[in-house]
């Protein structure tokens, strides 16, 4: 088995806030001890709810945030260690498709100018016909090369997110929620749309979502992420969880199918402060399997084949 | 036979544009009536022109009628509108950041509903307060009322939001995408709250929405709009089970379902056209994978179905007329 494209190890980012004339400094951990490595031509899925971190770990593994702790590495090159000047070269090879495709595209900019960037930034030539090869491959007509992104739906603007990020044919995708504020018709297209281009262009997706169902359409793997940790490490997208808390993700999510109606049973409680994290299991508030080890220790992330589970009375 | 809430080929225009067209609705008491669509095709507008806050986006009711509870609502004036909103219809908006007084203690926005439409003293009122508050399973009532809202988490604002719908004692809550901002748990336990009220209280329940999932999971009855239009009204079950317009069946198959194979969700190609574009006949019919030379001619209407509910299509897919 080859070596892994993308290895991330003991990953940890913590945010300060206050520690100004009047407050005291707080710590938040938003990233916790992460470890998780990614094959070529994989599809990792990353879930949890608001707050869980996923968005900052899309961050962090491009370094746009600088880690506090851990290593990353992409195909074997140390990304933690880079001076910022061989980081961005080496950012080649990676790239992120945003959530928000109203404010991740500049108003001021043609859709021409906008996939053309990468290449401004890079200072590298612009093959001829890339922009119209791009806008192909995405399944925009080449007339919108002109347009601006106001005179786009929301659904192609977000095309035209994806035709920047592959321009300048990364290796790596980070797609942070690219359908999350897309009408579910629009978020099939563009589902299947980068479902082809990783095909052809042979990508590898770091996929960060809300939506279990969704991940465990779209991806080969998942991690389950509660609160700056990760929970739980699906091997398959069929596979049956094992934490209470994927277990309890999976029963609130609805399926489309009255049949299946059934009476959900909701999680007590809320997601306690990432500023003041409990001693043990961050679930344990709020989890039906409680137990006292739970409270009093963190339970590690134990393997059993591919399957990863951090917890003390897995189901 | 009366309908708690029925709209009759109501038309609502803004400026020149005709955005919703014809559009036929009921909800019954102890009803949940689902509203869904893609962005555009109406549904909050339906929700405005049923509260009576068209005016505030510059809009009005050009033909038809709305009746709530026998009487005509154009009738009523807007005096009578604002008593019937908050007291016997409950609003519920999609952001609840948007719908509280942010300098407000949470507790004191939903005293001051049942002090407006029931008359009740200070001390009733916040009675009433924190026994809606414990039956929406908001935990320590007494603290949460004292909160402001930014001091509330997403959940917990909805839950207020809820509340304050309810303090009023309403017939009918109109819900415009109450879980959209929440997450998947939260979620559910709102989708729960909301459709346990309806059947314990009777009350009817017009759920806005664009969850297919949310759906099936929910409501009764389900009304899909498109472009302003409805194309098909019918029961969950059968609807699921046998879409009988194009689209709807194109939105059920937008969802990921357990199982399903890669590459088979098919999505809707193109989108839905903006009002003063729409093409003639079918407004569907660009995007339509049945369409023929009458979906682009001729309007279909809205017809009855032989198992119930209807739909607005030439080429219904279940069955013939």
């Amino acid at each position: 088995m080859s070596a892994p494209l993308l290895k991330v190890e003991g990953l940890t980012k913590r945010f300060h806030a206050g520690g100004g004339l009047f407050t005291r400094q707080r710590t938040m951990t938003a990233v916790r001890d992460v470890d998780l490595a990614i094959d070529r031509g994989e599809v990792v899925g990353v879930v949890g709810e608001s707050g869980c971190g996923k968005s900052t770990l899309a961050r962090l593994v491009l370094r746009l945030l600088e880690p506090t702790v851990g290593r990353i590495t992409l195909d074997g090159v140390d990304f933690t260690g880079l001076s910022p000047k061989a980081l961005r070269s080496a950012r080649r090879r990676m790239a992120m498709v945003f959530q928000d495709p109203y404010s991740s595209l500049d108003p001021r900019y043609t859709v021409a100018d906008i996939i053309a960037e990468p290449f401004v930034v890079q200072s590298r030539a612009m093959p001829a016909g890339a922009i119209e090869e791009m806008l192909d491959a995405v399944g925009l007509p080449g007339t919108a090369a002109t347009q601006y992104p106001h005179q786009l739906s929301g659904g192609q603007r977000q095309r035209v997110g994806i035709a920047r990020a592959l321009a300048l044919r990364p290796e790596f995708v980070v797609l942070d929620e690219p359908t999350a504020s897309l009408d579910v018709s629009i978020q099939a297209q563009i589902i299947e749309l980068l479902s082809s281009l990783r095909d052809r262009f042979g990508l590898t997706y770091l996929f960060i979502s809300h939506d279990l169902g969704l991940v465990r359409y779209f991806c080969d793997r998942i991690v389950v992420m509660y609160l700056g940790s990760v929970c739980e490490i699906l091997p398959g997208a069929r596979s049956k969880p094992r934490h209470p808390y994927t277990s309890a993700l999976l029963a609130s999510s609805f399926s489309p199918d009255p049949a299946a109606r059934r009476e959900i049973i909701p999680l007590v409680g809320e997601i306690p402060s990432p500023f003041n994290l409990p001693a043990g299991c961050a679930f344990a508030g709020r989890c039906p399997r409680v137990t006292e080890a739970c409270r009093t220790q963190q339970p590690p992330l134990s393997r059993e084949g591919g399957h990863a589970v951090a917890c003390f009375n897995p189901l | 036979m009366t309908a708690l809430l029925s709209l009759r080929d109501v038309s609502v225009d803004i400026g020149r544009n005709r955005l919703l067209d014809g559009i036929n609705l009921t909800v019954d008491r102890g009803q949940v009536l689902g509203l869904v669509g893609e962005s555009g095709s109406g549904k909050s507008l339906t929700a405005l022109a049923i509260t009576g806050l068209l005016p505030l986006i510059g809009g009005s009711i050009t033909g038809g009628a709305i009746h709530f509870d026998g009487v005509n609502l154009a009738s009523i004036g807007e005096a009578g509108i604002r008593t019937l909103r908050g007291k016997r219809i409950g609003f519920v908006m999609q952001n609840p950041m948007i719908a509280l007084d942010a300098v407000q203690r949470v507790g004191e926005q939903i005293d001051v509903v049942s002090r407006l439409h029931l008359g009740l003293s200070r001390q009733a009122a916040r009675l009433r307060t924190l026994d809606l508050m414990a039956q929406l399973r908001i935990p320590e009532p007494g603290a949460v009322a004292e909160a402001y809202p930014h001091q509330l988490s997403g959940g917990m604002k909805q839950r207020i939001v809820i509340a304050m719908a309810l303090a009023g004692e309403p017939d009918l809550i109109i819900a415009d995408e109450p879980t959209t901002a929440l997450d998947v748990t939260v979620q559910a336990q709102i989708i729960q709250i909301l459709t346990r009220l309806s059947r314990e209280r009777g009350l009817a329940l017009l759920l806005i929405t664009h969850d297919m999932g949310v759906v099936a999971q929910a409501c009764d009855r389900v009304a899909v709009l498109y472009a302003g239009r409805i194309a098909e009204e019918r029961a969950v079950g059968s609807i699921f089970a046998a879409p009988a317009h194009p689209y709807t069946a194109a939105l059920i198959g937008c969802i990921p379902r357990e199982g399903m194979a890669p590459g088979s969700l098919l999505g809707i190609p193109g989108a839905v056209p903006t009002s003063g574009r729409y093409p003639p006949g079918c407004r569907f019919h660009p995007r339509c994978t049945n369409a023929a030379d009458l979906c682009r001619q001729d309007r279909p209407t809205l017809r009855p179905l032989q198992s119930g509910g209807s739909v607005a299509c030439h080429f219904a897919m279940t069955e013939t007329p």
